[in-house]
């Protein structure tokens, strides 16, 4: 190490920096000069998130050296504005939806900043070559792709009505000049004085015997403050042992995966953790560690688990949910069946009769922000060892109450000690539901007496945060000859990982619960092997079904000579008919949506392009395929609280992921009446609101939004008390409309929201705050449609597309900028598993943990996704809104394999359908 | 990341006396986009990192009085597809140049850098061998010039010596009725590693439709980029038709000696430079509008 001086202008400004050989630009702007605007998605150059201009040139800061940026100019995302004035090309992302969570989008704007600045007035072709170096995950590229074109050919925002109701328009966020101009804070943006910086020493190996684990070197580094390994996690309490098995996450196994014991499971898992005063020091700290492995034999492939002489994930494990060889150990977690009439007989019963079997493979969910949490715990508060005092704890989590409870459980604090803050979260999908890091970072918190922080790697990120599950589905169905379905069987492996709780009994259920089945029956295996252990990925289990299912159904559709659409009409789950587990369907809209998608030209127009002489070897083809997502509902709480002059303050207790705090706005300004701009939001913390659980599972509108409309309910409720006491009437001879209480039939004209403001407060009268919660209501399914034309090159095996057309029934759009970035966004994952991407092992070590080998689409490999919205409003929602995040992602993956079919005539039942697996196929080995 | 020491010569003469000088490993730094990530992740671990990008001759991009280009090893390959002059006279360099990275990795990337990383299906080293380019390396004895075909040695090798420096690639002038094209076989459109690239030249005789020189080279299908003489040999002197170019596609292929990785297998990769290599010469024939 020899440190130097260099002279650097950022954003005008000139520093004198004093900087290490090893740090880099990125390092540098957000560290030293607390420029936090550019983000760390993968540090090695591949995503973009980091993009600045140097020299008027954008360039990657996490692989730029600061020690080579000496006399160069910067501008970072803070230094694109002019004071609080925008550039017309932020403007744009705000008026077309140009981003969801925000972490992505500075680096998506220097860089379209930049590319505006050579190339004034470019096609469409070239913004997505531009934009190639910047990932985004959460949106797709669509909007963003739009505004940039808005922006340089200067054309007027899409048409906002002015008045009138909040939902259904086109809000802006609330959140959006903060994330076009790079001050939002995530989870990495958290600094606290005299803080230290923690790493974990991660497993190389997928199954291996810890031998011999020594601390001492790394201790005795200069700086290093602190280190924790398994042996010091208190053990848990006897309460939370025994309700272990109820909770989303098994706590036993759950704590048995923060830091490996004896044995580590798979690639990744943290064996220890160091804090250090900065985050160079606890790196070389972890190479100090000492660890012998002795390597024992992996359970890789699901399958090759399940055989009896597999090497066993856990010794002690045994099968449940069925008797047979329940008393000997297994890689075979539980076997769940559910079904319904005589499948044997349905099948007899049927004309056409196809058995398949499916295979998908380990994803992530790819958002771009790693992990990142900083805890506090308040050492002075903590009188005798292992009392706690107060902790507090930043991270960016998808829901801060459940990372409340899920600390408490594994590190024995009461949860009044512990207080979780949700940051800015740069995407999640599922990802972020589970603590990793928050409870190593409160137990180096508690040791050192200091806040520490951990931020992972993109490297880290793909090995231990919990992936999407694996799976191998075989299908038969049968049908007869008018088209009706008479039986289906299904068989759903799920690879969970290391530990149980793979998402199997959702994904079947999903899967098969668009179709009216009289006879059915789904088994279902959930498997441990030496893999990184799953969590939830958007719509859990539901793609991995969908693949299967609606593969299955083209199939089926096609040895019965229909159309794709009419076959699934003839066999759509309308209202009443049994949901898997026999409770019926209230109002869903799969019969509108099918409707739709029959009469719309993406469906019965000519492939377009498709007459161009590309030569023999390019086939096009069209596919569709339906997803089906039950909708989540959980447990939410909403406050509502009138202020001084009249307008109005809610808390919700979800972290806002996509958009959710301006189309809970939109709910609280209806149920109020009032203008949108009348209406703050804000998401608490949990000191500071009743118990919600997260923003998962397509919830977050449907429920929490019920919760608001409740707490302003509430709070127009107590208002209209006070409003009858002020007029002196009875509460029920009270009429509240648009922000005015009047007496009922009386021409006086009443009081207004601002009225009782003001009494509330100085008129003594005192504060009105409206509650609503709840944590049980029906759920509202949704359903979608995609369809897909591609182009197979059959020389290759490349698959190209050249339209996408998403279709789906959102009850109602709360606001259809933001439903519309979901359907795209879900939609552009969906093409990633279909095409790209997929863990690669080699005996259980994960070969490809970057984003240059995990590849997620680019601008460059998806088209516009075009979206027809149906409305088929729920009974229940807040203004008949349904989720609308999980089910886009479920049937992309069948609908391309379905294209590829129609193109070539061979049926792809792997994901991903690389180009090698297709020429595969093609040359049918 | 690794600690290591950085230095910055702003001549050629202190970057070699600073090579010849230290002990322990020193990396030429020109973008970084492979150098910095291979520290990060533990592939390198060098005592110094030398940043080559303020010696002058390493920043050259111009044409000498014979119309050969010389191009600094340290200029990035943003400059390379600004240039008119090296689009207008060698496309198959701007078209490869175009396939790096995206836009912010083309702005740090060289050439220099690409080659000298020693990957196997560098996106630039087939156009190069095409273009018949030469590297001029600065030794402790003075420059010493040699063919691109004698560069690599094998995967994230050269046969550049540990005191030794690129300085620059002389591509040498285009000649009259030649055309090149450069295809790659990635899963995505961008941001990808190629899982082959293949690079095709066409030099047609002074009339007609002969082909007077044909080259073909291949990426990531053997230790190092190669050149499929076999099949180069086959169409030299002839007029080329579609049977011609088919068999000297499977040549080429037979001229592989792929391995199978996490980004393809070895037959996958064989078929492609079989597919590959018709493709990029029918891609030439019609550059050069001539009819098959």
């Amino acid at each position: 190490m020899k440190s130097k001086t260099i002279s650097l202008v950022v954003n005008g400004d000139t520093h004198q920096l004093f900087v290490q050989p090893r740090d880099t630009l990125l390092q540098v702007l957000r560290d030293t000069l607390g420029l936090i605007g550019t983000k760390e998605g993968c540090g090695n150059g591949n995503c973009g998130a980091c993009t600045v201009l140097m020299d008027g040139r954008p360039v990657n800061s996490c692989i730029v050296l600061a020690g080579e940026t000496d006399g160069r100019s910067i501008t970072t995302i803070e230094g694109l504005s002019k004071g609080s004035q925008l550039l017309p090309l932020q403007q744009a992302f705000i008026d077309y939806g140009g981003f969801q969570c925000g972490f992505c989008t500075p680096g998506i704007i220097l860089m379209a900043r930049a590319f505006l600045d050579r190339h004034p007035s470019p096609t469409e072709a070239e913004v997505r070559q531009a934009l190639a170096g910047n990932l985004c995950r959460c949106t797709g590229y669509d909007k963003v792709i739009k505004a940039v074109l808005a922006a340089a050919h200067g054309d007027k925002a899409p048409s906002r009505s002015s008045g009138g109701p909040a939902i259904g328009q086109r809000l802006p966020r609330v959140d959006a000049a903060a994330k076009v101009t790079g001050q939002a804070a995530f989870g990495a943006d958290m600094r606290l004085p005299g803080m230290l910086y923690a790493k974990v020493l991660r497993s190389p190996h997928a199954h291996a015997r810890i031998k011999r684990l020594d601390l001492t070197k790394a201790l005795a580094l200069e700086g290093v403050k602190g280190a924790v390994t398994g042996a010091d996690i208190p053990p848990l309490r006897p309460e939370v042992v025994a309700a272990a098995g109820n909770m989303y996450v098994n706590t036993v196994d759950h704590w048995k995966s923060l830091l490996a014991r004896d044995r580590v499971l798979h690639i990744g898992q943290g064996v220890a953790v160091v804090a250090a005063t900065g985050p160079h020091i606890a790196e070389e700290a972890l190479k100090l560690i000492e660890v012998e492995y002795e390597p024992l034999p992996v359970a890789g492939d699901v399958l090759e688990a399940m055989k009896p002489d597999s090497p066993l994930v856990h010794p002690d494990l045994l099968t449940s949910g069925t008797a047979e060889n329940s008393d000997r150990p297994s890689n075979v977690a539980s076997v769940l069946e559910m079904g319904h009439g005589d499948v044997e007989a349905g099948f007899r019963e049927s004309d056409v009769i196809i058995e398949e079997t499916y295979r998908t493979q380990m994803v992530h969910q790819g958002y771009l922000e790693p992990q990142a949490a900083v805890a506090s715990a308040d050492a002075a508060a903590c009188p005798e060892p292992g009392e706690w005092g107060r902790v507090t704890v930043w991270t960016s989590t998808q829901g801060h109450f459940d990372a409340r409870q899920s600390l408490c459980d594994l590190l024995s604090i009461p949860l009044s000690n512990v207080k979780v803050v949700p940051t800015e979260i740069g995407g999640g999908f599922g990802g972020k539901m589970t603590v990793w890091i928050e409870p190593l970072c409160v137990l180096l918190s508690q040791r050192t007496g200091r806040p520490v922080k951990i931020v992972l790697t993109r490297e880290e990120v793909f090995q231990a945060t919990g992936p999407g599950s694996p799976a191998v589905i075989t299908i038969k169905a049968g049908a007869a000859k008018d088209g009706k379905l008479k039986a289906l069987a299904g068989k759903f492996i799920y690879d969970a990982g290391a530990y149980p709780g793979s998402p199997v009994m959702a994904g079947a259920t999903s899967g098969i619960g668009a179709y009216r089945l009289p006879n059915y029956k789904i088994e279902c295996y959930d498997v441990v092997t030496n893999k990184p252990w799953v969590k939830a990925y958007r719509a859990p289990g539901t793609t991995q079904a969908a693949f299967a299912v609606e593969s299955h159904m083209d199939a089926m559709a096609e040895a019965l000579g229909l159309d794709a659409v009419e076959f699934r009409r003839r066999n759509a789950v309308a209202e009443g008919d049994p949901m898997p587990g026999d409770r019926p369907y209230n109002r869903i809209g799969f019969g509108l949506l099918l409707d739709k998608v029959a009469a719309h030209p993406a469906w019965t127009g000519e492939i377009d392009g498709a007459s161009r002489n590309k030569g023999p070897s390019i086939r096009p083809g069209r596919g569709m395929a339906c997803g089906m997502w039950f909708g989540a509902v959980l447990t939410s709480s909403a406050q509502a609280a009138l202020n001084g002059d009249g307008s109005v303050s809610v808390s919700v207790g979800t972290p806002d992921l996509t958009g959710t705090r301006t189309g809970l706005l939109q709910v609280a300004a209806d149920t109020f009446g009032i203008p949108a701009g009348r209406v703050s939001i804000a998401v608490n913390d949990t000191d500071s609101g009743g118990f919600s659980d997260g923003s998962a599972g397509s919830r977050t509108i449907y429920s929490m939004g019920t919760a608001v409309f409740r707490a302003c309910q509430d709070a127009i409720a107590q208002l209209k008390g006070r409003a009858a006491a002020r007029l002196r009437v009875d509460a029920e001879k009270i009429d509240y409309e648009k922000g005015v209480f009047k007496v009922k039939d009386s021409a006086e004209p009443g009081l207004s929201l601002a009225d009782l403001g003001k009494m509330s407060l100085w008129r003594g009268d005192g504060p009105v705050v409206g509650h609503g919660s709840l944590t049980r209501m029906a759920p509202a399914p949704g359903f979608a449609a995609h369809v897909v034309d591609v182009e197979v090159d059959r020389d290759t095996g490349k698959v190209k597309l050249l339209k996408y057309t998403a279709f789906q029934d959102v009850g109602r759009a709360v606001n259809p900028t933001l439903v519309e970035g979901q359907m795209q966004g879900g939609a552009t994952q969906g093409i990633g598993w279909a095409l790209s991407e997929g863990y690669v092992f080699d005996n259980g070590v994960l070969q490809n943990p970057s984003f240059m080998d995990y590849r997620m689409p680019t601008a460059t490999d998806v088209p516009f996704i075009d979206t027809e919205i149906v409305e088929a409003p729920s009974p229940d929602g807040p203004y008949g809104a349904r989720g609308v995040g999980e089910v886009p992602i479920a049937p992309p993956p069948a609908a391309i394999a379905n294209a590829i079919y129609r193109a070539t005539g061979v049926r792809l039942r792997e994901l991903p359908m690389s180009p090698e697996r297709v020429y595969r196929a093609l040359r049918g080995k | 990341m690794n600690d290591f020491k950085y230095i910055r010569p702003t001549s050629l003469e202190q970057a070699l006396a600073f090579l010849a000088q230290t002990d322990g490993e020193v990396r030429p730094l020109a973008g970084g986009t492979d150098l910095i990530p291979q520290i990060r992740e533990g592939r390198k671990a060098p005592a110094w990192v030398m940043d080559i990008k303020s010696i002058p001759e390493l920043n050259r991009l111009e044409f000498d009085v014979n119309g050969a280009l010389h191009l600094g090893a340290a200029v990035p390959c943003a400059d390379i597809i600004a240039s008119d002059e090296v689009g207008k006279r060698f496309d198959l360099l701007r078209q490869t140049a175009s396939l790096i990275g995206g836009m912010q990795i083309r702005n740090r990337a060289s050439v220099g850098g690409n080659i000298c990383n020693g990957a196997p299906s560098a996106d630039t080293a087939p156009a190069l061998l095409c273009l018949g380019a030469s590297v001029h390396v600065a030794t402790q004895k003075g420059m010493r010039k040699s063919p691109v075909d004698d560069f690599f040695r094998g995967p994230g090798e050269t046969r550049l010596s540990s005191r030794e420096l690129l300085v620059e690639i002389e591509i040498p002038p285009a000649p009259p009725r030649s055309a090149g094209c450069y295809l790659r076989m990635t899963p995505r459109e961008e941001m990808d590693i190629a899982i082959v690239g293949v690079a095709s030249y066409v030099v047609l005789a002074a009339r007609g439709k002969r082909c007077k020189e044909a080259r073909i080279s291949l990426g990531a299908v053997a230790p190092t980029p190669i050149r499929a003489k076999k099949a180069e040999a086959l169409l030299s002197g002839k007029t080329l038709e579609a049977g011609l170019i088919e068999e000297a596609s499977r040549l080429a292929a037979g001229e592989a000696s792929p391995i199978t990785d996490i980004r393809g297998s070895a037959d996958y990769r064989r078929h492609l430079v079989e597919v590959l290599t018709r493709r990029t010469l029918t891609a030439c024939l019609q550059s050069l509008r001539v009819e098959m």
